[in-house]
């Protein structure tokens, strides 16, 4: 897709998907993901979301970043990028990792998939080839961005399975979390991960991107009998809000691109210490992270259930619940009112002294109202960040 | 004989003259300023030498200035608009062309035609300069402290540097890591600097370019990398690092800065070159015309080079001896040369289609790093580059006010071209012989370029310095490397636009932050005469 002859009236690429997205876009309403358009919003981020929390909704995410690490020493590799330990990993397992640059600052999450002792893929959200090349140095790895040459989508909710157990996807449902292996489609040849944002069931179908219109096709097949939608990056923020899942560049800063370096956010500061596995040998960033762990984080990114109705998006947090003696002490990063849980919620940095699970701190929420503002002193609660969490999830076999 | 009393006389009507002439007639004071042309602008003017075409005859695109300037000023009401780049793009010998877009995604894509890594490395590229130039933007607005000196003030000034360092807000907590890379960034070569981010030599050397204008340096050299972070500081409409085309040329600039100045009383005394600066008992008090008429004022303002200013229009006596050798010794060589061509039709590119934006902005030719230090050894040989670095731009594109309708107006810069010809001196042959190699070599990119040419002014260091006054032709007023930045610009003890002279100022591009169409220089100067005055004015950049 790459090679394709670049031009300034079309500055950005169409995904393997688009001759469906764009006929399912009836608001053509349009997001810029990794230089692809997706889709915001197809018809209505409502109805979007709610058919992956109540049958299956399908995404296109094609734009992710994919890397293929291939080598002897491919493990090692990761083993160096990433901070937590993958040694026991096995074929057609995945792994989430995070990687951190020398001074432990966070630079970007992903999944690992082992297809075997040395061959691996990582799939993330920012551009990380001149990382992963620069951490390579000394291994026996090659590294290749083959973002273009992979079509994929998430196709998640809680009737994902059965829907694939209908199109004779065989054995889908013994597919356990964290997993991917090799399917029959509708006779085309994909991989299926049991993988995804929504803190639901759910899979990622990964396909070459000439099977694209015709797995896109299959997952509509049973429409009339439990609709599933095409859904838009609206309605996967929600799902991943609700989720607990963290975006670079949206809940913190990436350490690479971060301009001011105080913008830069460590593991701890982000609630993902349980991915730091200090015991390793040496890997990227250890030094600087035996430091942060023992210091212990300044802010932390927590969950906030905040009072009222009103989303408390890009809301100041204070300590107090009167406003003219509050103190600042933290930013929200995400928020939204939940449909599925019937909760205001939010995720956001607060101070060391608020990050305890139960602490109250105090959201200024500016409520567009009527070409006017009302302002709101709402009251959160810090709670986990993993809202939504269904035992669907996890289940084995999966629910059919 | 005229003789006329003035507050203040500022000799020289080139921007940063007119920006320290506008704050100080703000401030109430009766200012005149003096320029030898008839028109004012010095480097940033507009003209129409061949009828109907308006030529930015020595600079010719703006990012510089600053916008607290720009709003001080009023430039806008005084008739200043600038109109953004809309790309930039190196056209290869193989046929095919490497671009920047406004558009992220669109100029990684094309980044990403000659290496993914590259268009990734952009990124970081792009982030790490522009953390630079967080660091440097307030500093264009300090007066350097004098580091030998024990006043408080000057105490206060390095504190002020130090604090700044280290500040937590605005830079977000500069570490010791930035300071290093901070002190990298200004000795080093662009070179070196460029190689830690790319493996793609046309990405490279399109980079490289900012890093080579103006200066006596080449992409090898120590410092280069610093004249690359002068060109990034500046902005438009807040997007630092971007360029623009002032509408109606350069001139645009200065004419609005001149209306400015009217409309608070301001004189500009033009056709008046001053020859001479009176000074009795070491303290200046008036200058003297080459007419013969002398005009006295109690503060004077030197808008020319620092050369210019000391070996030209003060007479030598009246110096130190340890000053007068450092100004002897300023570095001011001129490398530069410019074609301002008036053609009949649009360039059509063997490279990049028409209306494709990345023809409308910064255009190159130089295909690696190696053919533009090629060219800087042409020039260290006392020869014009074989095969020169140009910056070319079609500002008539956007611009509908700088050419006849469907005709354009081209401005060519080039490097190398040296003051002295190492074959026996600059010849009205060789002039022309010059001008004539850089449209070859332009023509070599182009189908129809040598057909469409209606005509050409051609510019070598020497014309530079003939018109302008600027020493050598070298733009700047002085090379900016590092003995000649901050404390030390223009000598070090004289940074803070002071001169062994009582009452004589400096506020032209040889003082800091330097050269370009800034008006740091200027607006510095006047914050530094107004408190020598104890004259208080409340504005956005004082
Ligand atoms: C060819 C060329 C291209 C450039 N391109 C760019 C560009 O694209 N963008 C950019 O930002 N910068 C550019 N520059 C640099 C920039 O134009 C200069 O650094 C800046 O304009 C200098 O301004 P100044 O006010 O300090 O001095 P000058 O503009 O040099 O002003 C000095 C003034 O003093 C007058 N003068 C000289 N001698 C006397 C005397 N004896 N008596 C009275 N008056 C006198 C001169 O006529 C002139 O008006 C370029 C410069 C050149 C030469």
């Amino acid at each position: 897709m790459n090679k394709e002859k670049i031009s300034y009236k079309k500055p950005l690429l169409e995904t393997p998907f688009h001759k469906r997205t764009s006929e399912h876009c009836y608001a053509n309403d349009w997001y810029r993901w990794a230089g692809y358009k997706v889709a915001k919003e197809y018809s209505s981020t409502e109805l979007e979301y709610t058919s992956m929390r109540n049958t299956a909704g399908v995404i296109d995410i094609t734009p992710m970043h994919k890397y293929e690490i291939k080598g002897k020493d491919a493990k090692k590799f990761i083993n160096k990028l990433i901070t937590k330990n993958i040694t026991n990993i096995q074929s057609n397992q995945v792994a989430y990792g995070i990687w951190c640059n020398e001074d432990g600052m966070v630079i970007d999450d992903g999944t690992i998939f082992c297809l075997n002792e040395n061959h691996y893929r990582i799939f993330c959200a920012e551009r990380n080839l001149n990382w992963f090349c620069d951490t390579a140095t000394g291994f026996n790895v090659t590294i290749e961005d083959i973002s273009s040459s992979i079509a994929a989508l998430a196709f998640q909710g809680p009737l994902s399975c059965k829907i694939l157990n209908l199109l004779k996807v065989e054995n889908i449902e013994n597919l356990k979390p964290f997993h991917f292996d090799n399917y029959k489609l509708e006779n085309q040849n994909v991989t299926i991960s049991r993988t995804g944002f929504s803190g639901d069931l759910g899979y990622e179908i990964w396909c070459d991107p000439s099977q694209a219109i015709d797995v896109w096709d299959s997952l509509f097949k049973f429409n009339r009998d439990y609709k599933v939608l095409a859904a838009g990056m609206n309605s996967l923020e929600m799902v991943r809000i609700e989720a607990g899942f963290i975006q670079p560049n949206a809940d913190f800063m990436s350490a690479e691109q971060a301009l001011r370096p105080n913008r830069m956010r460590n593991p701890y500061e982000l609630g993902l210490g349980w991915l730091v596995n200090l015991d390793k040998e040496y890997f990227t960033g250890k030094q600087a992270l035996i430091r942060h762990k023992e210091k212990g984080p300044e802010k932390k990114l927590v969950g906030l259930d905040v009072e009222g109705d009103k989303p408390a998006v890009g809301s100041v947090l204070y300590d107090n619940s009167k406003k003219n003696i509050a103190k600042e002490i933290g930013i929200v990063t995400a928020a939204m009112w939940s449909p599925v849980l019937k909760s205001n919620i939010a995720i956001g940095f607060v101070n060391k002294e608020y990050y305890k699970l139960g602490s109250n701190v105090y959201a200024e929420i500016y409520h567009p109202e009527e070409l006017d503002y009302r302002k709101i002193w709402a009251e959160c609660k810090v709670v986990k960040k993993q809202f939504f969490n269904n035992p669907r999830r996890n289940a084995i076999p999966a629910f059919i | 004989m005229n003789k006329s009393k003035y507050d203040v006389a500022i000799i020289g009507g080139g921007h940063n003259g007119l920006t320290t002439a506008c704050y100080l007639a703000k401030a109430g004071l009766k200012v005149v300023v003096v320029e030898k042309h008839d028109y004012v602008g010095g480097a940033a003017v507009s003209r129409e030498l061949h009828p109907g075409w308006t030529y930015s005859n020595c600079s010719y695109v703006c990012s510089l200035l600053r916008p607290e300037i720009f709003r001080d000023l009023e430039l806008s009401k005084h008739g200043l608009q600038i109109i953004p780049y809309e790309g930039s793009a190196s056209m290869l010998n193989d046929g095919r062309f490497y671009a920047h877009y406004q558009d992220h995604d669109l100029t990684y894509r094309s980044i990403a035609q000659f290496s993914k890594k590259d268009a990734e490395a952009y990124d970081r590229f792009g982030k790490d300069v522009m953390r630079q130039c967080k660091i440097i933007k307030p500093l264009l607005k300090m007066t350097p402290p004098d580091p030998t000196s024990f006043s408080p003030k000057d105490i206060m000034g390095l504190f002020e540097f130090a604090k700044y360092f280290a500040a937590k807000d605005e830079l977000g907590g500069l570490g010791e890591k930035e300071i290093y890379d901070t002190i990298r960034f200004w000795t080093m070569s662009v070179r070196d600097y460029l190689e830690e981010y790319f493996e793609s030599e046309i990405v490279k050397v399109h980079l490289a370019g900012s890093a080579i204008i103006g200066t006596a340096l080449g992409p090898y050299s120590p410092g280069s990398a610093y004249v690359l972070l002068h060109h990034y500081m500046g902005e438009v409409d807040g997007t630092v690092g971007a360029w623009g085309y002032a509408r109606g040329g350069m001139g645009s600039i200065t004419k609005a800065m001149a209306s400015s100045f009217k409309s608070k009383n301001g004189e500009i005394k033009s056709g008046s070159p001053v020859t001479k600066i009176l000074i009795k008992n070491n303290k200046s008090y008036g200058l003297v015309l080459e007419n013969g008429d002398e005009i006295y004022a109690d503060k004077i303002v030197s808008n020319l080079d620092v050369k210019r200013t000391f070996l030209k229009v003060v007479e030598e006596k009246e110096l130190p001896n340890d000053f007068y050798k450092a100004v002897k010794n300023f570095k001011i060589r001129g490398s530069s040369g410019k074609l301002n061509i008036a053609l009949d039709d649009l360039p059509i590119w063997k490279s990049i289609p028409e209306g494709d934006p990345a023809g409308t902005g910064d255009l190159h030719i130089t295909q690696n790093i190696e053919e533009m230090e090629g060219a800087y050894d042409d020039w260290k040989d006392g020869k014009w580059s074989q095969f020169p670095y140009v910056d070319m731009c079609i500002p008539s594109i956007n611009d509908p006010t700088m050419a006849p309708q469907g005709k354009h107006y081209m401005s060519v810069f080039i490097q190398y071209v040296p003051y002295n010809l190492a074959d026996g001196g600059w010849t009205e042959e060789k002039r022309l012989e010059f001008g004539k190699h850089v449209m070859g070599r332009i023509g070599n990119y182009s189908t129809n370029f040598n057909d469409i040419i209606n005509h050409a002014e051609i510019r070598t260091p020497k014309e530079l310095e003939a018109e302008v006054g600027l020493t050598e032709g070298n733009i700047f007023q002085g090379e900016l490397t590092m003995d000649q930045l901050m404390f030390n610009r223009p000598v070090p003890g004289y940074a803070q636009y002071k001169t062994p002279i009582k009452n004589l100022y400096m506020c032209g591009s040889s003082t800091h932050p330097g050269g370009g169409v800034m008006g740091a220089p200027g607006a510095n100067a006047a914050r530094e005469i107004l408190k020598d005055l104890n004259k208080k004015i409340s504005t956005h950049y004082i």
